[in-house]
């Protein structure tokens, strides 16, 4: 078996034990991306140079230590990596040197992980195909007619085509799920507060989340044991212990309650989705798991919700793109016209689109009826699953309600945002999710399944969807 | 009868060790953006972090101010764009501030002063926010070919103070910011310093003829107390002439121009702007416990208007020297602690020798009270010195002064130079006669009844003693000659 298609767990173990060295780990996968990205083009930026000088300093080191030790991961080109060009697939960034490392990133290299390269995103994560990206699409490595999903379409498209051991992406609104569910791999939102924001760009604070996409659930929990934990640079972060996730995964599911929601039938769903979902909560009852119909009342608010509370962050943070002090910088005889120069040439339809939505919403005089009306909506949202979670241990759903979509096939934003309705709840609620891929469709596309968990539960949804990954090969 | 109402906006810089969301310096650093980071340029990616330090400086002023501490208070974005605003919003307290209500009591010193009675001025809120950086125009910004940023101050903590509309005066407002400007030194939160920036005043004012409301005008780039004074004597005066002339005041911002002491209209635009305000995503709500507000209630000091009423009130101390050493921290406790050590009837004259003598030292040398060393034992010596009689007061001006320059104790540099004062009465006498003697045209004068002239023979006499003759001593027995010479 070629390296690139090891798991993480597997090649820190070659590596511990000197079956193979890091430099041709990392070679491995470099030949890979020379092989392959010009066609599939999941990154942006390729760190070869850096990648090579950590391999051979970590192939010297006799003690071997790190729970990533010499595996080359990919970063979301939204999240800081010291040295490296930063765009958020934004052309107002084309050519930004990052002068910091994102908490995330600092947390990889201390456990010897590499960065291998930046993925392709759409811009400033705002999409759900990656066709946002100012500079070019990625395919989806299961067939490239489709789309990877978005916005860490290059994330999940790196792993998939055994790129990248494993990958770091965002998730506001689904932007690591739905990736993973298109391209057939593990895509986790952790908890909203687990995993540090500081170094990634930011779009709906409130929302954002870094996780690890990864080939299966194994991988995730140890990436995700990397990443987690309260960061003094974040305010946001739980100062709450991290537990070890990968002590969850054989822990078995028997007597394990989970919930399916009633109100997912309200929504058009493909049906090998329906099928697919169905033959997973039966494989989950097989071994042992209570299943409860569960409600959510407010889930058909979801989207109108999130389409408020976004955007208005989004106009707000990235007011700070001005051109003065770094980033594309346009011109004009005033500063008014400056900005607007700036603006106009450095984003794109999508981003404005946002900006424009947010700038409105929280305007004097729709404040109230927008931004705060949709702010109230959303607690209703998280107060439906504290209430569901008083009966259930965790929740059951497809990651999303179709297979991939072909390129330029969803022309109208509106059908391009519908691509969330089952991620985007969990990120106004601020609770952890995983698409764990399931059963593919009749075209040969992967179907992701979702299991979402209560606040600061990771382990849980660790623990069942290992169980459901592991049904699957019996 | 136009009646002005004012208010006040003022910005105070809280001097704490790093910025408000980052660990930058806080220190002036004669470099442009040295003290930058991620976080107060606004790079992409980075989160602002409160500095707990500025949550204490705020309760503490809001303490002061006697204003009601918010349990629970919060952050907002103000949105607008602008070169040296580095995120394009201004993290701020807006729905809830940190502090609310209470008031500062102005006066009671200069009561000679129209309408300077004791008065309280009430604060309406009292709230956290960051600093921007600092735009540098080549020469007048309308003219001006480039602009620079300077994020040095970026993020540097404020608290800005809105008060109510209860100032009536210009002097009001002086005694108020003077007053808010000592309260700041004396907790330590700000130096306080007006034409340095560390704390910067907007005002707004209006006039009117009866109970409604006229049309309030803000007025900005007040640099400097006298500023303030200025330019509210020149706008009620520019307002009370425009209404007596059937004009009507238009709402507006107008700038203070130093040079003309005038104030004018900004050139710029005034665009109606609208900030869309919204919870700072970023930072969790502010809860500040009891127990955080008791421990800082324990270290705020005696503030300076209560201290300028005792020093009235127990020491007999002039209204103008009470105040200018009351207001002064340093000044007030060098005061109290000579005044403790030679005894509260010798307040006046401590005083007086400080507010002259002292004053005057420390203007010509630039030096700051706590850094002279005329200590309370070489102060009660001195004014041992003038209770026994051994000096005048004009000598002992001298010897202050000699004491402070070079270190040396009154009884020192008395017994050295010689300048004990001339007590016998002998000598004195001598002294009179010759003075008598070198003056028959005074002499006369005063037996023909202009009895005046002997203030004229006292200071002769004075002269001839180079000064060290006990004044009184001198007064009698003049008098006793001269009248001798009437028999």
């Amino acid at each position: 078996m070629e390296i690139t298609e090891l798991t993480v767990k597997e090649i820190v173990e070659k590596i511990k034990k000197k079956e193979i060295g890091v430099k041709e780990t990392v070679l491995a996968y470099l030949k890979n991306i020379e092989d392959k990205d010009n066609n599939i083009k999941a990154f942006l930026s390729i760190n070869n140079e850096e990648a090579l000088i950590k391999a051979e300093e970590l192939d010297k080191e006799n003690e071997k230590n790190g729970q990533i030790f010499g595996i080359p991961v990919a970063i979301k080109d939204n999240i800081n990596v010291y040295g490296t060009e930063t765009t958020a697939g934004s052309k107002i960034l084309k050519g930004y040197i990052s002068p910091y490392d994102a908490t995330v990133v600092k947390k990889i290299k201390e456990q010897n992980g590499i960065t291998i390269g930046k993925t392709n995103c759409d811009e400033f994560a705002m999409g759900s195909s990656t066709e946002n990206s100012a500079f070019f699409n990625t395919k989806n490595p299961v067939n490239t007619d489709y789309v990877p999903g978005g916005s860490s379409g290059g994330s999940a498209a790196s792993v998939a085509a055994n790129e990248a051991a494993a990958a770091f992406g965002s998730d506001t609104g689904g932007s690591i799920r739905e990736p993973a569910g298109f391209c057939g791999i593990v895509g986790l939102k952790p908890t909203y507060g687990r995993v540090s924001r500081y170094g990634l760009i930011a779009f709906g604070s409130s929302l954002d989340v870094i996780g690890p996409l990864a080939k299966n659930v194994e991988d995730a929990a140890i990436l995700t044991n990397v990443i987690a934990g309260f960061d003094h640079k974040d305010e946001t972060t739980a100062n709450l212990p991290v537990e070890n996730y990968t002590d969850f995964l054989k822990r078995g599911i028997k007597g394990k309650k989970l919930g399916v929601i009633k109100e997912i039938n309200d929504f058009k769903i493909q049906d090998e989705v329906s099928i697919t979902l169905k033959e997973a909560i039966n494989k989950l009852e097989i071994q042992g798991c209570e299943i409860e119909e569960v409600s959510i009342p407010h889930l058909k608010y979801a989207l109108p919700t999130y389409y408020l509370v976004a955007p208005s962050e989004a106009s707000s943070n990235l007011s700070r793109f001005d051109g003065v002090r770094y980033g594309l910088q346009g011109c004009g005889d005033n500063l008014r016209d400056f900005y607007e120069d700036t603006r106009t040439k450095g984003f794109g339809r999508e981003v404005k689109r946002r900006i424009l939505i947010g700038t409105f919403a929280l305007s004097e005089g729709y404040f109230d009826e927008y931004y705060l009306k949709a702010s109230k909506v959303r607690r209703l949202i998280a107060m439906d699953f504290e209430k569901a979670f008083e009966k259930v241990d965790a929740l059951i759903l497809p990651t999303t309600a179709t297979t991939a979509f072909k390129f330029n096939e969803k022309k109208n934003p509106l059908e391009m945002y519908m691509s969330d309705i089952f991620t985007i709840p969990m990120n106004l609620a601020g609770i952890p999710a995983i698409s764990i891929p399931f059963g593919k469709d009749n075209k040969g596309l992967p179907i992701g399944i979702q299991i979402v968990g209560k606040w600061f539960e990771e382990g849980e949804i660790f623990q069942i969807s290992y169980a459901l990954e592991q049904s699957k090969e019996s | 009868m136009y009646k002005p109402t004012i208010g006040l906006e003022i910005h105070i810089q809280l001097m704490t060790e790093t910025k408000i969301f980052c660990g930058c310096s806080t220190e002036f650093a004669r470099v442009p953006n040295t003290n930058i980071c991620p976080v107060c340029i606004g790079l992409p990616g980075a989160l602002p972090v409160l500095n707990e330090k500025v949550v204490e400086y705020g309760v503490k002023l809001g303490i002061a101010l006697k204003a009601s501490i918010n349990r629970f208070s919060s952050f907002y974005r103000k949105n607008y764009f602008y070169p040296d605003l580095p995120k394009g919003y201004q993290i701020t307290q807006y729905a809830i501030p940190i502090a609310k209500g209470g008031y500062l009591e102005i006066g009671p010193a200069h009561q000679n002063r129209a309408g300077s009675q004791k008065k309280k001025i009430r604060i309406e809120k009292a709230h956290i926010e960051e600093d921007s950086g600092k735009s540098i125009h080549m020469g007048d910004i309308t003219e001006s070919e480039f602009s620079l940023i300077d994020f040095n101050r970026s993020g540097i903590p404020l608290l800005e103070i809105v008060t109510l509309p209860d100032i009536e005066t210009p002097d009001e407002a002086y005694d108020f910011l003077i007053l808010l400007r000592s309260i700041v030194r004396y907790i330590g939160v700000s130096m306080g310093d007006m034409e340095k920036g560390a704390m910067r005043c907007d005002v707004n004012i209006s006039v009117s003829k009866d109970e409604t409301m006229g049309t309030k005008v803000e007025i900005k780039n007040l640099n400097s107390f006298r500023s303030v004074k200025r330019a509210l004597e020149y706008e009620i005066e520019r307002q009370i002439g425009a209404l007596k002339k059937g004009e009507r005041i238009v709402q507006e911002t107008r700038h203070f121009d130093e040079k003309e002491d005038t104030t004018k209209p900004m050139r710029t635009k005034e665009e109606l702007n609208d900030y869309r305000y919204f919870p700072e995503p970023d930072l969790p709500p502010l809860v500040i416990s009891d127990e955080f507000i008791e421990n800082i209630k324990n270290t705020i000091p005696e503030l300076p208007n209560t201290k300028e009423e005792r020093y009235i009130k127990e020491f007999e101390i002039s209204s103008d020297y009470a105040r200018t050493i009351a207001y002064h921290p340093k000044l007030a406790e060098y005061f109290e602690n000579i005044v403790k050590y030679v005894g509260i009837k010798m307040a006046k004259d401590v005083a007086n020798f400080i507010m002259v003598d002292l004053s005057a030292y420390l203007n010509e040398t630039k030096k700051e009270i706590d850094k002279i060393d005329f200590t309370k034992e070489k102060f009660k010596e001195l004014l041992d010195l003038i209770d026994n009689k051994t000096i005048s007061r004009n000598i002992a001006k001298e010897v202050i002064n000699e004491s402070l320059r070079t270190g040396k104790t009154p009884s020192e540099i008395v017994s050295k130079k010689g300048c004990t004062q001339i007590t016998d009465e002998d000598g004195i006498k001598k002294l009179v006669i010759e003075v008598l003697n070198e003056n028959e045209t005074q002499v006369k004068q005063y037996l023909s009844g202009e009895t005046k002239v002997i203030g004229f023979l006292v200071g002769q006499t004075m002269k001839k003693s180079k000064g060290k003759a006990n004044p009184e001593l001198v007064n009698r027995i003049l008098y006793n000659e001269l009248e001798n010479l009437r028999k």
